[in-house]
């Protein structure tokens, strides 16, 4: 025993860690007797009651447009809820009259909410009308387990503007795998606003905590609602959006296909975006929302897909104001030059046609009267300039200036789903023909806007909105506050500058003045207003070609820029001119004078060949 | 002769073999009521934890009895050799681990996440049992004390280092063996138990109240013993020392400590925190607990836990799930289990003639102290919230594996009857 001796001088210390150990092991049960037996406040009211947590469901934002007209709200519905852990024995035949499900039904909803959880609850018949929700709710304590949560749906005040607003739906699996915020049965923007606001209009929902004694009765709050958390509403969306432009815009479109969009250019603020043919965005509410997106979804004429920002098209002469700009930039025109035009271009077989005009034109001529021969020239001087090695450089050149007016890239704005839009490289022209094999011929379509362009309704916008502007544009988006009007969104608000030089824009505005004065717009001319715009008429394969036209207005300190595009009309100058000209008057006075002027773009039917005004 | 396979319990301490046992099934058993909601899964589900927690069980003992059956030199001579494996294992999941919730002390195999640092602990135990018992001579010289800190530092630093708080602190259970051994004295050992309780302290009432205390005790004490010089001197230098922990306590918590840490010990003094943010956990096993009432809701009738109102049910708030349906009688039933259980080995390890078996046999009993004490201090309000397994009863297979591994070293060193 010698060698523990030393620490067996220690011997007593073990009482001392025993000591502790049972000090500390009876602190604990001190502590658990004041804490389960002791304290009550801890238990609930009688052994076998549970809580019911019952989640608050926030009210969604409202929308509203630019002057604070109300456009979107909420109405409050109900869904029956279940436990499935708390349904006892019932009367299942009763339960079926009650709500008015059949027995197979109730099977199979019973069995879905068991598969989800034995202790939540979850929605077992959604969306039940306020009618027959008061009947329900006064029969229910019959039925332990089921209880009534209260919800709201959205309510469009207008039938107008669903591609803006998109629509709300039950949030899918993926979104609720990959967000803890979502439920099952939550509600989700699913595209619009909708879906880019999402954050800010689903609020934050609240969980109220009831205590409910074994046959479902709701006894009263747990613990004096001290566990209770309340919903925080959504935050409001104030919107760019002029709701009775937007009403015109939509009217003025019925029967055609096609689109308009209307921004203020100082601010990048849109007006007002149609694309139609349109729906009601009520019918992608509630109940008949998955029946109506069906029969809306296999329309064929696509009343879902946007137009303004997922249809290309070529943009046909109405670009050729940027084609103008940048020959002037790069030097090889000047505003008096000439040209005399006999009614086509031809250069090694080549030949593109023109129509009848006052000749000779000079620049402003060339686009007051849509030269196609003088496009054509301008084209192909400033791709065959001298001071640019080869081709490859020289379209390069020529493909940045278009691309700075916002042409082939999303805006990325806060309109989801849109597309960019085409300007081929110089790569694609390579792939096909090889470094050597083109030149400014081959691509002589682009001069005069077809070809390897696709530019959609909301770029065209945005275009007239960058020479409204003198070269400059900022992003065009659709919601200018959030929560409080005040608080302005300054996420697009930066300039951006085109290629183009400033002072080469009056030059162009003037000459785009012109065209509605007296050039291949002026049937489309407004009394007091100075409306600069540009016809464009594009070919179409498939049928009529489609009528495009551009403008903005006052021609000094623009207030609204806008593209309108018709599929399949005709003549820029006929349909989307006039279309355009209507809505700048309604946007800038407020009402529209010339009714028969009006009339004939209401009557118009483009969608029905056999009601096609030309054919009449 | 009796066949191989008995010889294997031969002489092992049937009681803690026992309760053992026991620990392991109720904590199957309430893993699985903590996961259950009503639709009956079958027990032996691998999908589900309680499945995996008797895989984890089975596998357990399956290490116990082959500890049980091969010769105990191999822990007793290979102690350092052990050490330092799981000292590389250590660092190398510091480099090449898996963060989960985060903690960076992970290794992820296949399906599983294993968790080095609970091997680390039996691994330090081993290797202080084997240091201390080889020091010769009748006194305990510093460079020994400071050679018996370093071995404990060194992991502590490493898991400290993952940042893994909880069981960082676990290897402060070595005081109790160092204290046994004569390492740590008893005013070193009064001094934490005090810094602690002024800690706490510091964080309820304001701080120049209690250096007022400190200072007017002192008087009082010193008038008391007033012939006593070099007392009195004695004790004006602690009053000193004392005040200006409290004083540092107070700085230190509202400078240093990190935000998160910080409300994890306000929770405990405020009441008046909101119970849906940072006093979330807490609350709600305090719930739990509480409304499980004298006699509890019942076997797998709880309804707090398993309405998932309890976060980590089944790892570290698994007592929850025990005062809620087995009540006050259940749960004050598990603590004097424990109880017998830590003291049980207390008295085995007096009894080792070996001195590197006494001081294991400590080393267990500490460590599976701080682990019951800060895990059920934790559920039930009395310590910050940290997240650390309770011994044997918490899901997770590392955590299971590496206490069996801890405890069957010591029932086989015990059951040899080592001589040195």
């Amino acid at each position: 025993m010698l060698i523990n001796q030393q620490t067996n001088s220690y011997l007593n210390r073990k009482f001392v860690i025993i000591t502790i150990f049972v000090v500390i092991g009876l602190v604990f049960i001190v502590r658990l007797f004041s804490l389960q037996v002791l304290d009550t406040s801890y238990k609930l009211s009688a052994s076998r009651n549970i809580l019911r947590h019952i989640t608050d469901y926030p009210a969604r934002g409202l929308i509203y447009d630019r002057n604070g007209e109300l456009l979107v709200h909420n109405e409050p519905f109900y869904d029956l809820m279940v436990i499935p852990g708390q349904v006892g024995e019932i009367d299942t035949v009763s339960f079926c009259n009650l709500t008015g499900i059949t027995i197979e039904s109730f099977e199979r909803r019973m069995q879905n909410a068991k598969q989800f959880s034995y202790h939540r609850g979850s929605i077992f018949i959604g969306q039940i009308e306020k009618d027959s929700y008061a009947y329900i709710q006064e029969h229910l304590h019959k039925f332990p387990g089921f209880y009534v949560q209260s919800r709201t749906l959205r309510n469009y005040v207008y039938p107008v503007a669903a591609h803006i607003f998109g629509y709300v739906g039950e949030a899918s699996q993926r979104i609720i795998d990959n967000n803890p915020y979502y439920q099952p049965g939550d509600y989700v923007g699913i595209s619009g606003i909708e879906k880019y606001y999402e954050e800010f209009l689903r609020g934050e929902k609240g969980v109220k905590i009831k205590v409910v004694d074994a046959l479902g009765r709701e006894i009263g709050p747990y613990q004096d609602e001290r566990y209770d958390t309340i919903a925080i509403a959504g935050e409001d969306l104030y919107t760019t959006l002029d709701i009775d432009l937007q009403i015109y815009g939509e009217k003025l479109m019925q029967n055609k296909i096609g689109s308009i969009v209307a921004i203020e250019p100082s601010s990048g603020e849109i007006l007002s975006m149609v694309s139609t043919p349109n729906y009601d965005p009520n019918l992608l509410v509630g109940r008949v929302r998955t029946q109506n997106f069906l029969s809306l979804y296999s329309d064929t004429l696509k009343p879902i897909f946007n137009r303004a920002l997922m249809a290309e098209y070529p943009p046909g002469s109405v670009f050729k104001v940027i084609s103008t700009l940048i020959g002037l930039q790069e030097g090889v025109v000047q505003p008096n030059t000439r040209l005399y035009c006999p009614g086509y271009y031809q250069s090694r077989g080549i030949t593109v046609r023109c129509r009848e005009h006052k000749n000779p034109v000079d620049l402003t001529g060339s686009i007051k009267y849509s030269c196609n021969t003088y496009a054509a020239n301008l084209f192909r001087n400033v791709i065959d300039q001298d001071k640019y090695k080869n081709i490859q450089e020289s379209f390069t050149t020529w493909r940045d200036h278009v691309t700075s007016f916002g042409l082939g890239n999303v805006f990325n704005n806060d309109l989801p789903y849109e597309l960019s839009g085409i300007v081929a490289n110089s790569d694609y022209y390579d792939n096909i023909y090889g470094s050597n094999g083109w030149s400014s011929l081959t691509i002589l379509s682009l001069g005069i806007g077809q070809g390897e362009l696709g530019t959609t309704p909301m770029q065209l916008a945005n275009v007239a909105a960058t020479i409204g502007n003198r070269g400059f544009y900022k992003t065009p988006h659709i919601v200018r506050a959030i929560d409080d009007p005040e608080n302005k969104n300054s996420k697009f608000n930066n300039k951006k500058y085109s290629t183009i030089d400033e002072e080469h824009f009056d030059f162009i505005a003037e000459s785009m003045f012109q065209v509605v004065d007296e050039g291949t717009g002026r049937f489309s001319r407004i009394e007091d207003i100075e409306m600069a715009g540009k016809t464009g008429t594009v070919q179409n394969p498939h049928g009529e070609n489609h009528s495009v036209f551009i403008a903005f207005a006052p021609k000094d300190d623009p207030e609204i820029a806008i593209s309108v595009v018709i599929e399949n009309s005709g003549y820029g100058a006929t349909w989307a001119a006039p279309v355009a000209s209507l809505m700048i008057e309604k946007y800038l006075t407020r009402q529209v004078e010339r009714k028969w002027f009006e009339q004939r773009i209401l009557d118009a039917n483009f969608i029905n060949p056999e009601k096609h005004p030309d054919k009449q | 002769m009796r066949p191989q396979q008995f010889n294997i319990l031969k002489d092992v301490d049937k009681p803690l073999l026992i309760i053992y046992l026991i620990l392991v099934f109720i904590g199957v058993a309430n893993v699985y009521a903590a996961e259950i909601d009503g639709s009956h899964k079958a027990i032996l589900d691998f999908s589900h934890n309680h499945g995996k927690q008797i895989l984890f069980a089975a596998i357990s003992l399956l290490i116990a009895s082959i500890i049980l059956s091969v010769d105990i030199k191999i822990f007793t001579s290979f102690s350092y050799a052990i050490y330092w494996f799981f000292i590389l294992v250590l660092i190398s999941v510091l480099i090449f681990g898996t963060e989960i919730k985060a903690t960076k002390a992970w290794f992820q195999i296949g399906g599983f996440a294993i968790q080095p640092s609970e091997f680390a602990k039996f691994a330090t135990a081993m290797v202080i049992a084997k240091y201390i018992s080889s020091v010769k001579g009748t006194t305990i010289k510093f460079k020994n004390r400071l050679k018996a800190f370093i071995l404990i530092a060194i992991p502590t630093a490493l898991v400290l280092m993952q940042n893994d708080t909880g069981t960082t602190l676990v290897f402060g259970a070595f005081v109790f063996v160092l204290y046994r051994e004569g390492y740590v004295s008893g005013i070193i050992l009064a001094f934490i138990a005090m810094a602690i309780f002024l800690f706490v302290l510091t964080l309820l009432i304001n701080e120049i109240y209690i250096i007022a205390g400190i200072v007017s005790l002192t008087i009082i004490i010193s008038i008391i013993i007033r012939k006593k010089k070099t007392e009195i001197l004695q004790l004006i230098g602690v009053c000193i020392l004392l005040s200006a922990y409290v004083y540092s306590v107070d700085y230190c918590f509202e400078n240093i400590l990190q935000h998160h840490q910080k409300e994890r010990i306000t929770v405990l003094i405020d009441d008046e925190i909101d119970m849906r943010g940072p006093g979330y956990n807490l609350n709600q096993s305090k719930i739990a607990i509480g409304s499980g009432g004298l006699w509890g809701k019942g076997y797998l009738e709880g309804t707090q836990t398993k309405f998932d109102f309890v976060p980590e049910q089944g790892t570290d708030f698994i007592f929850c799930t025990i005062g809620e349906e087995w009540g006050f009688a259940g749960s004050t039933t598990l603590i004097l289990i424990y109880m017998i259980f830590l003291i049980r080995i207390v008295l085995l390890a007096e009894k080792q003639r070996s001195i590197f078996s006494r001081i294991y046999g400590y080393s267990v009993a500490s460590i599976l102290f701080f682990h019951f004490a800060i895990n059920i201090g934790m559920t039930i309000g009395l310590v910050p919230v940290i997240g650390i397994p309770l011994p044997f009863l918490s899901y997770g297979g590392s955590s299971m594996v590496g206490f069996t591994i801890l405890l069957f070293i010591f029932l086989k060193l015990d059951a040899k009857k080592l001589e040195r």
